[in-house]
């Protein structure tokens, strides 16, 4: 059991910086997702970790440890790679014994191990198969098999789902979840699918070009991105983005965000921070389940009016995605499914501006 | 002619819509074809031959007469044929087509690589002139003579040190090339021999072992070499029986190794770098890597070179005639029978010679292609 450090990190291949100066702090046990688009660098934070990449500046700790010039095998970490990379030449047993064997573990407590992971992911009746004749599950399975019974300080997991269909992944990611509360140790889970990021996470670092954007709980994540890319890439589907303008009302005092074809009170405790920006062009972000139609508002929270009209929509079964147009702009709402939203019609809605987002249309950093 | 494509499921097994007659029909028509065509297409040769034969046109002309009317005139003969059994009801075209390009290839491979092995087969039965059935005993002959066994141990060596070797230099320099930046030409200066024929190498080798007297200057570079460290000319290939037959051995080893490294090397840039990282990760040294990893994926390709040159080595022939021409107990199997044949105008024993190489080589040959068969590759 073990926390790793990343310190001030940096991994170049020529004039590429894959790694830009990150630092990190996985607590020891946490279950920490590393989320962004491909290319983001989070997969090569991963490989810098288990030590298959050489770090270009930098310090990386495992507990107290510096990792920098540790070979991969005396790290003590397990890794799972998303294509599995099971040793086709191997049985299920062999392929998960193959660490503890060539370790010296005695064969008797290999036995044990492996057979305890086994039984633990419901892979026993495998144990002699090739990994050939396996479904694309149970390769998983077998993958996750054999990072767990080395006991390793640190569990590296690279995509281990993408290769596994929709039904299949949503099930394994609940079992990944529940095998990290049972085996109480550090995880460290690369995906590009912020879906998984919210389910699975104790925390989530946000990467983009090799930068680190923000790391907090899914919930802070979401209800507090730091800028417009975290906003964007958290939650689906993604807030809608307007810019607009900070105007104060000369007679009330009251500040509104003006879009041109609309206009949206701030509430008064957001008001007071905001009033500095009047006059701004900035960055407006409202997330779909925040515009409500308004024959179908609950109540509890700043109501503001909008029109829009119809472009698509889309009936979920539970709610309907109302893509609506305002001012030539495409948004998308999540409204109540007994809403009647025609295509080409107008559509009255309202905005839930307690939850409301502003960035500085420069720096994409958030405001409030 | 009918167009229309015929049904899926009657293609893929178009005897099992027609009755015994039909199935005996199609049999005598695919022979037919197989036959007919390659006739034709002699025929058509002969003709062209004479004719070309008897004229007086410049040479540059009859070249391109010739060629126009061979390639022309087999083309001409696979389209009127394939048109012909596209005539046909669609069954018939589905259980014929195949025949009318794969047949000929079949027909043409049975006259002259099938009929002669069973010809000497029969002729091994026989005595020297091929007179007086005298039954196994030229077999027996062989298995027994002392200096006809010699054949065999050598063949032996050949096998044992050449294969094992090529495959072990090759799968070396595989595996240190695919690190080095010099990987490109290192591996074409090590492939480079490949392009060099087996007579040509014998005659490569037969220099570099050459010996002159020690009051001459040598100009053989090993002996050269140890004459340069104090030590006295020898005649390599001619001394210390059996070993001698390494020095010929060592010449297919430096033929094959470019061969062994060129599809090891395939082999080994196919293994998905995930594998080695888990490996690695797993707590594998690169040496562990390499026996427990590498080479249980690879051994596939391992085996197919590995009796691919064992194939090359049974059938070793002219390395040993243009390097000693068989003295100095260097004989093998290949020699021998020519040996036997030729030159003593034995046809009994040089044919048992050959019987025996082709059930030699056999075995492998079977093994091989059952491993082909496995990996698809047909």
């Amino acid at each position: 059991m073990a926390s790793v450090t990343y310190e001030h990190v940096y991994k170049r291949w020529g004039d590429v910086v894959a790694v830009n100066d990150l630092t990190l702090e996985v607590a020891d046990k946490e279950f920490m997702v590393l989320v962004g688009p491909s290319g983001c660098g989070k997969s090569t934070s991963l490989r810098l970790l288990a030590g298959l990449e050489e770090i270009t500046e930098g310090i990386i700790k495992i507990g107290d440890r510096v990792v920098n010039d540790v070979p991969p095998k005396d790290r003590d970490i397990a890794m799972v790679f998303q294509s599995y990379a099971l040793y086709p030449h191997m049985s299920v047993y062999d392929n998960m014994a193959f660490g503890l064997k060539l370790r010296k573990v005695p064969k008797a407590e290999i036995d044990k191990k492996v057979k305890e992971a086994a039984e633990l992911l419901g892979i026993a009746q495998l144990l002699d198969r090739k990994p050939k004749a396996l479904s694309g599950g149970q390769r998983q399975r077998v993958a996750l098999g054999r990072a767990i019974v080395r006991n390793p300080k640190v569990f590296l997991l690279d995509e281990p789902l993408s290769n596994l269909d929709a039904k299949l992944r949503v099930e394994t990611r609940a079992n990944i979840s529940k095998l990290h509360k049972r085996l109480g140790t550090t995880f460290i889970y690369v995906t590009h699918d912020q879906v998984e990021a919210m389910t699975m996470a104790d925390r989530i670092a946000v990467l983009k070009d090799g930068i680190l954007q923000q790391v907090d709980s899914p919930q802070n994540l979401y209800n507090y991105p730091a800028n417009v890319f975290v906003a964007g890439f958290i939650g689906s589907p993604s807030m809608n983005f307007f810019d607009v303008t900070l105007v104060e009302e000369s007679d009330t005092g009251k500040l509104y965000v003006d879009g041109g074809s609309f206009r949206l009170e701030v509430p008064p405790d957001k008001a007071e921070t905001l009033r500095k920006y009047k006059g701004r062009e900035l960055i407006f972000g409202i997330r779909p389940e925040d515009i409500h139609a308004a024959d179908f508002t609950p109540p509890g929270f700043f109501q503001v009016p909008m029109k829009a009209t119809v472009d698509v929509t889309e009936l979920m079964g539970n709610e309907i995605f109302v893509y609506g147009l305002t001012g030539g702009k495409q948004f998308i709402a999540r409204v109540d499914p007994r809403t009647s939203a025609r295509v080409g019609e107008e559509i009255e809605l309202r905005v839930n501006m307690d939850n409301m987002h502003l960035f500085d249309p420069e720096t994409e950093v958030a405001l409030v | 002619m009918t167009n229309k494509p015929p049904p899926i499921a009657e293609v893929a097994h178009p005897e099992e819509s027609i009755g015994l007659v039909g199935r005996v029909l199609a049999f005598l028509l695919r022979v037919l074809i197989a036959v007919a065509i390659p006739a034709l297409a002699m025929a058509v040769f002969i003709l062209g031959f004479r004719f070309l034969r008897e004229s007086d046109a410049p040479k540059f002309v009859i070249v391109l007469v010739s060629i126009v009317w061979g390639v022309g005139g087999v083309g001409l003969l696979y389209l009127a044929a394939n048109t012909m059994v596209e005539a046909l009801p669609d069954r018939w075209t589905a259980l014929l087509q195949p025949y009318v390009f794969v047949g000929p290839a079949v027909a043409i491979l049975v006259w002259y690589l099938l009929i002669p092995t069973f010809r000497t087969i029969y002729i091994s039965l026989f005595d020297r002139s091929s007179e007086n059935f005298v039954g196994l005993q030229n077999y027996i002959d062989i298995f027994t003579q002392r200096d006809l066994l010699i054949t065999f141990r050598n063949n032996l060596m050949w096998i044992v040190f050449g294969a094992t070797f090529a495959v072990i230099f090759g799968l070396l320099i595989a595996v240190l090339a695919d690190r080095s930046k010099f990987e490109r030409t290192a591996k074409a200066l090590i492939f480079l021999p490949m392009a060099i024929s087996f007579v040509g190498a014998g005659i490569i080798w037969n220099f570099i072992y050459e010996v002159k007297d020690i009051s001459v200057p040598q100009i053989g570079l090993l002996n050269a070499i140890v004459v340069a460290l104090g030590g006295e000319p020898r005649a390599w290939t001619a001394t210390v029986q059996p070993w001698n037959n390494l020095f010929l051995i060592v010449i297919v080893i430096w033929l094959q190794t470019g061969f062994a490294m060129v599809l090891f090397s395939a082999a080994l840039k196919g293994i998905p770098d995930d594998l080695l990282e888990a490996a690695r990760v797993d707590g594998a040294s690169e040496i562990q890597i390499f026996f427990r990893i590498m080479i249980p994926y690879i051994m596939g390709t391992i085996i197919t070179v590995a009796t691919t040159i064992v194939i090359f080595t049974l059938k070793i022939f002219d390395i040993v005639i243009v390097m000693t021409g068989g003295q100095f107990g260097t004989e093998v199997i290949a020699t021998q029978f020519y040996r036997q044949y030729f030159t003593n105008r034995n046809f009994g024993l040089g044919s048992a010679f050959a019987v025996i190489l082709v059930l030699a080589v056999l075995p492998v040959m079977a093994y091989n292609l059952r491993r082909l068969a496995e990996e698809e590759g047909f």
